[in-house]
């Protein structure tokens, strides 16, 4: 170590468990696995599902990734296309929230944290949500409750089931109040749902926490949980420092969950299409 | 209940501290008056004058971090408080029966002049031992399980649900975590909508994110002039977004927190006024407005059949959210 760095100040690390996964940059090579740091050819990865080979660890998907990988070939239509966030509050703090939207924009091809519609999974006809956690930590604010509430609502009237795929950090504060009103807004939607008597499945993926998980993502028929996903109302630090106690090991992990009853099951991405598919013929569908 | 002084000079707010010391002064006038055996009935009223004039003056420029304040102020009248002044016949009932008794969050049968109606709410201590007794008025899984039970049992007989909603949000602990805080809450969003009878809520103090939504889908969402709700509060905020904690004021602004600010973005139906110098200074006025308030409510709300107030619920909470389309 050279002299210098001596005396620079040292970040804290968070123990490992909560470690904050590093977005994948596009276009390299080679991917070194979080967990077990094993250096894999991304060609592979993508085609093992963005599953690790060695150690079976779950790389997160995009939204896209995640319909492409679950629904059949080009049987896919998008829902509101064109929905984007606005800035109403004037909200700024180290940057101007009307910044951050193009940023994001820009960065993820995206327009905001989730992409929803219609398709179909081995010939099943489903409406499909899935979130996306590069657009700024799939928070969720009024673009994300309206295409979700929208997706139900359009579910009710074609009389399928829905399956959303939840990824997200909870609640947008840039949008305050109004993000807060959308966990009332989407649970609504589901409420009808349900007394349309139609399946909602809800997949949690990592990580699951805050508004989004206190709203639609707990209330599935049926909560499939990815392997090692973290899901919580509040993130491990807080509680933390909350509790001034050390958390068990594995505590809001998927396994934990289900061992908890908050979960019906974990189940492997190589094996999700099929398990969707067995419960959807379940339902009636 | 304790009949309140004006201006508990143990929890002065720093923008009290000018009334407070006129306050002083009275209280020396009137020393003087008796022991001179002198009629200062004129300057007395003059100072009342004074005072009133600016109780008016500092509460109608308070800051959004000053509205904090009196939201979170220790002395603010509790769930109980304005039960007990709202309400007669009041029988708590207890545990979500399947678990425990949360403490933090407190419901039960009550009657509002003729009305039966169910009442509930979080509940924070006035001191630290009622405060360590109520978990500061943040509820475990269990609180949100007992009022969605509450709640269905006023729907089974047709009763109106009343909810007051004071806290700083549901409690982040292993317990909680364990026992599905996000579950809990969630199952409520969805049931609340579904009630057939006329739900009223009203947040009292701290509207604290998905801890106070918990039993905040109403018919009508009132809140008192100097309540607070928020998606995350002012420290929480800043310390994520500013990665520092002390510059929660900020935070307030931009939060737009305030009962002015949620009446202008559609989210509540109407601010309940505070007597001059906010709830903490006199229960009893602001117990009345409150009920004032709950009455011209609840008398609209009756008109509805169950299916109309399903779908005025259910459009309320439709409606809300800005976005851009093309």
């Amino acid at each position: 170590m050279p002299l210098s760095e001596w005396f620079s100040k040292k970040k804290p690390k968070i123990s490992g468990e909560y470690k904050a996964e590093k977005l994948d940059v596009p276009g390299s090579l080679w991917v070194k696995c979080y967990k077990c740091k094993e250096t894999i050819y991304s060609k592979d990865l993508e085609k093992n599902l963005k599953v690790c080979p060695k150690c079976s660890y779950h790389f997160k998907l995009s939204g896209k990734e995640r319909i492409a990988m679950l629904l059949d070939e080009a049987s896919f239509s998008p829902y509101d296309i064109s929905m984007r966030s606005k800035d109403f509050l004037n909200f700024f703090d180290t940057a101007k929230y009307e910044q951050r939207i193009r940023d994001y924009e820009a960065k993820t091809s995206l327009l905001d944290a989730v992409v929803t519609g219609e398709g179909t999974i081995k010939g099943k006809h489903v409406v499909v949500c899935a979130m996306d956690f590069s657009f700024m930590g799939g928070s969720m604010g009024s673009v994300v409750g309206e295409k979700i509430t929208r997706a139900v609502e359009k579910a009710i009237g074609l009389k399928v089931p829905v399956i959303i795929c939840s990824t997200s950090g909870g609640a947008r504060m840039q949008e305050s109040i109004m993000s807060l009103m959308q966990m009332a807004k989407t649970s609504g939607a589901l409420a009808k749902l349900a007394e349309a008597k139609l399946p909602y499945i809800s997949l949690l993926s990592d990580p699951t926490t805050g508004g989004v998980s206190a709203s639609f993502a707990m209330l599935g028929d049926i909560n499939i949980a990815e392997p090692g996903a973290l899901i919580g109302f509040a993130g491990p630090r807080v509680i933390e420092q909350t509790i001034r106690q050390k958390l068990p090991p594995g505590f809001q992990r998927a396994e934990y969950l289900v061992d908890h009853g908050m979960v019906d099951f974990v189940v492997e991405r190589s094996k999700l299409k099929d398990t969707l598919v067995k419960c959807l013929d379940w339902f009636g569908f | 209940m304790k009949e309140q002084t004006p201006l508990d000079p143990k929890n002065l707010l720093d923008f009290e501290k000018p009334v407070a010391e006129l306050y002083k002064k009275v209280e020396a006038l009137k020393k003087t008056a008796k022991t001179g055996d002198i009629d200062m009935g004129g300057e007395l009223a003059a100072m009342e004058d004074r005072i009133s004039k600016l109780k008016k003056d500092i509460f109608s420029t308070l800051t959004p971090n000053q509205i904090v304040s009196i939201a979170r102020h220790p002395r603010r009248p509790t769930t109980l408080d304005y039960i007990n002044l709202i309400f007669h016949d009041f029988v708590e009932l207890h545990g979500d029966r399947c678990y425990g008794d949360d403490k933090a969050i407190i419901g039960g049968f009550a009657k509002l002049e003729d009305t039966h109606c169910m009442v509930m709410g979080h509940q924070k201590g006035k001191n630290t031992k009622e405060n360590i007794e109520r978990n500061f008025g943040s509820a475990h899984p269990e609180g949100y399980r007992k009022a969605l039970r509450l709640m269905k049992m006023a729907e089974k007989f047709n009763r109106p649900i009343i909810t007051f909603v004071d806290t700083m949000g549901a409690y982040p602990g292993l317990g909680a975590e364990e026992r599905g805080q996000a579950e809990a809450i969630a199952r409520n969003l969805r049931d609340m909508m579904q009630l057939s009878v006329p739900v009223i809520v009203i947040i009292t103090g701290e509207g604290g994110s998905g801890g106070a939504l918990g039993i905040a889908v109403g018919n009508r969402v009132l809140m008192l002039e100097y309540s607070i709700y928020s998606v995350i509060s002012p420290e929480g905020c800043a310390s994520i977004l500013f990665r520092d904690a002390k510059r929660s004021a900020e935070a307030a602004e931009n939060l737009k927190l305030t009962a002015k600010d949620h009446l202008k973005l559609g989210i509540i139906d109407e601010i309940v006024k505070e007597p001059s110098g906010g709830a903490h200074n006199d229960y009893r006025a602001t117990a009345e407005n409150i009920k004032a308030s709950f009455l011209k409510h609840l008398e609209e709300l009756k008109k509805l059949s169950p299916s109309d107030l399903l779908k005025d619920r259910y459009d309320k909470f439709r409606k809300m959210g800005q976005f851009e389309e093309s």
